[in-house]
């Protein structure tokens, strides 16, 4: 199913969203752009060549769901929402500004595609393991897909989820981990060690698929096939790199949560922009 | 203008203070040690410091095990995750146990900007002071918030400090002190009593100039303290003027507007009103930007002090 063209067509696609994120930050004068930057391939690769949903009509029962635990990475939803026509390109620029439907934080009440308001960390998996109930209470063969930030899964309700979701045999839920290694007060392992991610969902009773995060062929693959036993959730812990696709904030905490300066702006572009027309090799 | 400095600056240079005069205290911080400011104890004092990780609920947790021991904890985080995502920890640990747990949580309120309503906590104060033994402090200033904090390390039992995120002038010189339960009268007056808290000190000083050029003698009250709350002197001051304009950057629901409706209702019945958010989450916007929207500013005050001096008997 996956092929080089469709691979690449969605790498394309993460280019372009990589260049909006910065590019809408910067315009907003504050947001993250470090955890935006790192799951662009994660997210460009469901809303491009995994999810089902159709822009023109966000409440389609069928569609499948998405839950941005992480939720300050907004950039990075709102650009993918974007290119696929959710809304219009211009309304980037508004980002956090007064009036806006991008909140500093996706808020489902302001924003067409957006299905749940989060922002407050560890809260995602819970509401996406309610979902999929529902969704099979329903016989709905939709399904759910959660990206949470390594950091946060440092909050006990993850853990709490997680137990869950294994316990119910909620196999239409997916869990992906954007695990980029750094938080806000430093490398993860450095605040509050994590001791193995990818051990500890296996211990909670999930199947878990360790991927690169920006190999979009890989990541088709670790987001697409089916479960290896019924009823077992699958999770995907996606190695990525913080800020990827800028130089200067690869891998650099700082870059967390501010936006960079005209100079900065003008550097971080030009290196994107290089990558969009390399993109479509 | 006077100087302008945030709130929660206060916090990492009082805890190094206390630390360097041999108050025994900690910081507990919950992956936001830079912006709440503890990160300066953390630099100072690394033995003093823990970080969760991204876990609040932990973070009061732990605290309260230090305060157990009879350590003097301060917890940080910003005020939507310290009283939200932690209140079961902050009700049943920190205030039935009667442990001396400091909260002193920062960014609360809309001037967080433009993270927008999931950062823009507006109903801390209304949570924490239902909360038996728990005390509340809004400080208005730089100067106020490191009294507040100083006054918590020395006192047994649990605080609540709410810091903010923005700069505010200081109004407040270096003899200041704070007194639990005590408002502070910065303009006399006799027309109508504005009683404010955190950074609607700022806006309510402005509207009395603004009133003042118009013949109206607004009585100017800091009520930092807002458990244990003020009530026979807002009530003294309520009797003198007749009319009181409660201003908040927090809900109008539960906090100073209803602390005062409960101390008006109940020692002084006179005119009321409340200048706060109307009952509805914040937004993304700047600051200032959301200070008008949300009718916040010293105009907006100015405002309800017309009616309300309509209203007057
Ligand atoms: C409950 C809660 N606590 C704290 C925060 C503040 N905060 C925002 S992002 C962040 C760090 C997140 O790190 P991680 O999950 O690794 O995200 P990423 O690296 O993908 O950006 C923190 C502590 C929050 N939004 N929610
Ligand atoms: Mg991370």
């Amino acid at each position: 199913m996956t092929d080089a063209a469709q691979v690449a067509a969605i790498e394309a696609r993460a280019a372009r969203m990589r260049y909006e994120i910065v590019e809408m930050i910067a315009e907003a004068g504050s947001g993250h752009p470090g955890g935006s930057l790192s799951a662009a391939d994660i997210v460009a690769s469901l809303y491009f060549g995994v999810m089902k949903h159709d822009p023109l009509r966000p409440d389609w029962e069928e569609r499948d769901r998405f839950v941005l635990s992480k939720g300050h990475a907004g950039p990075v939803l709102y650009a993918a929402l974007a290119e696929a026509g959710y809304f219009g390109h211009d309304n980037l620029k508004t980002l956090r500004k007064l009036g806006s439907i991008l909140q500093g934080h996706p808020d489902s009440n302001k924003c067409a595609g957006i299905e749940v308001s989060t922002g407050s960390l560890g809260q995602g998996l819970a509401i996406a393991n309610g979902m999929a109930l529902a969704l099979r209470m329903d016989a709905n063969p939709a399904r759910v897909f959660c990206l949470l930030g390594d950091g946060e899964m440092q909050e006990g309700e993850v853990w709490e989820a997680a137990m869950f979701a294994a316990h119910h045999k909620l196999d239409n839920v997916m869990a992906i981990v954007d695990h980029n290694g750094l938080q806000i007060d430093g490398a993860c392992d450095s605040v509050m060690c994590l001791g193995g991610v990818a051990e500890k969902l296996d211990a909670f009773g999930w199947e878990v698929r360790e991927v690169g995060g920006h190999d979009v062929e890989d990541l088709l693959k670790a987001l697409t096939e089916p479960p290896m036993t019924e009823g077992v959730p699958v999770a995907v812990v996606a190695y990525t790199i913080k800020g990827k696709g800028v130089s200067f904030m690869e891998g650099d905490a700082g870059w967390h949560g501010k936006a960079p300066d005209a100079e900065q702006t003008t550097l971080a572009l030009a290196q994107l922009a290089e990558a969009l027309e390399g993109g479509a090799r | 203008m006077s100087e302008k400095r945030a709130t929660r600056e206060a916090l990492g240079e009082t805890l190094v203070e206390l630390a360097n005069e041999g108050v025994d205290v900690v910081a507990v911080d919950a992956d936001l040690s830079g912006s709440t400011t503890t990160a300066k104890l953390a630099k100072a004092y690394p033995d003093r410091f823990f970080n969760v990780g991204i876990a609040e609920q932990n973070m009061i947790g732990t605290a309260a095990g230090l305060a157990v021991e009879g350590k003097v904890p301060f917890t940080g985080s910003f005020a939507v995750f310290a009283t939200g995502r932690a209140y079961d920890q902050v009700r049943n640990t920190v205030c039935y146990s009667n442990l001396g747990v400091k909260l002193a949580p920062t960014h609360a309120g809309i001037t967080v900007g433009p993270d927008g309503g999931s950062h823009q906590m507006l109903e801390d104060i209304a949570l924490m002071r239902v909360l038996p033994g728990m005390r509340v402090l809004v400080p208005a200033d730089y100067v106020a918030a490191k009294a507040a904090i100083r006054l918590a390390a020395v006192t047994p039992g649990p605080f609540y400090i709410r810091l903010g995120r923005a700069g505010v002038p200081v109004i407040y010189g270096d003899d200041y002190a704070f007194e639990l339960g005590r408002a502070r009268v910065l303009r006399e007056g006799v027309h109508v009593t504005l009683a404010a808290c955190g950074v609607m000190v700022e806006q309510a000083l402005a509207a009395a100039e603004a009133l003042a050029l118009e013949g109206v003698n607004a009585e100017v009250l800091d009520v930092s303290t807002i458990k244990p709350f003020p009530a026979e002197q807002i009530a003294a001051s309520a009797r003198k003027t007749g009319a009181v304009v409660a201003c908040e950057e927090h809900s109008v629901i539960g906090g100073l507007g209803s602390a005062v409706a409960e101390a008006l209702g109940e020692l002084a019945p006179v005119p009321l009103a409340r200048v706060g958010v109307r009952d509805v989450f914040g937004t993304s916007g700047e600051p200032a930007e959301l200070m008008a929207h949300f009718g916040l500013t010293a105009d907006d005050i100015a405002n309800a002090a017309r009616e309300l001096l309509k209203r007057k008997k």
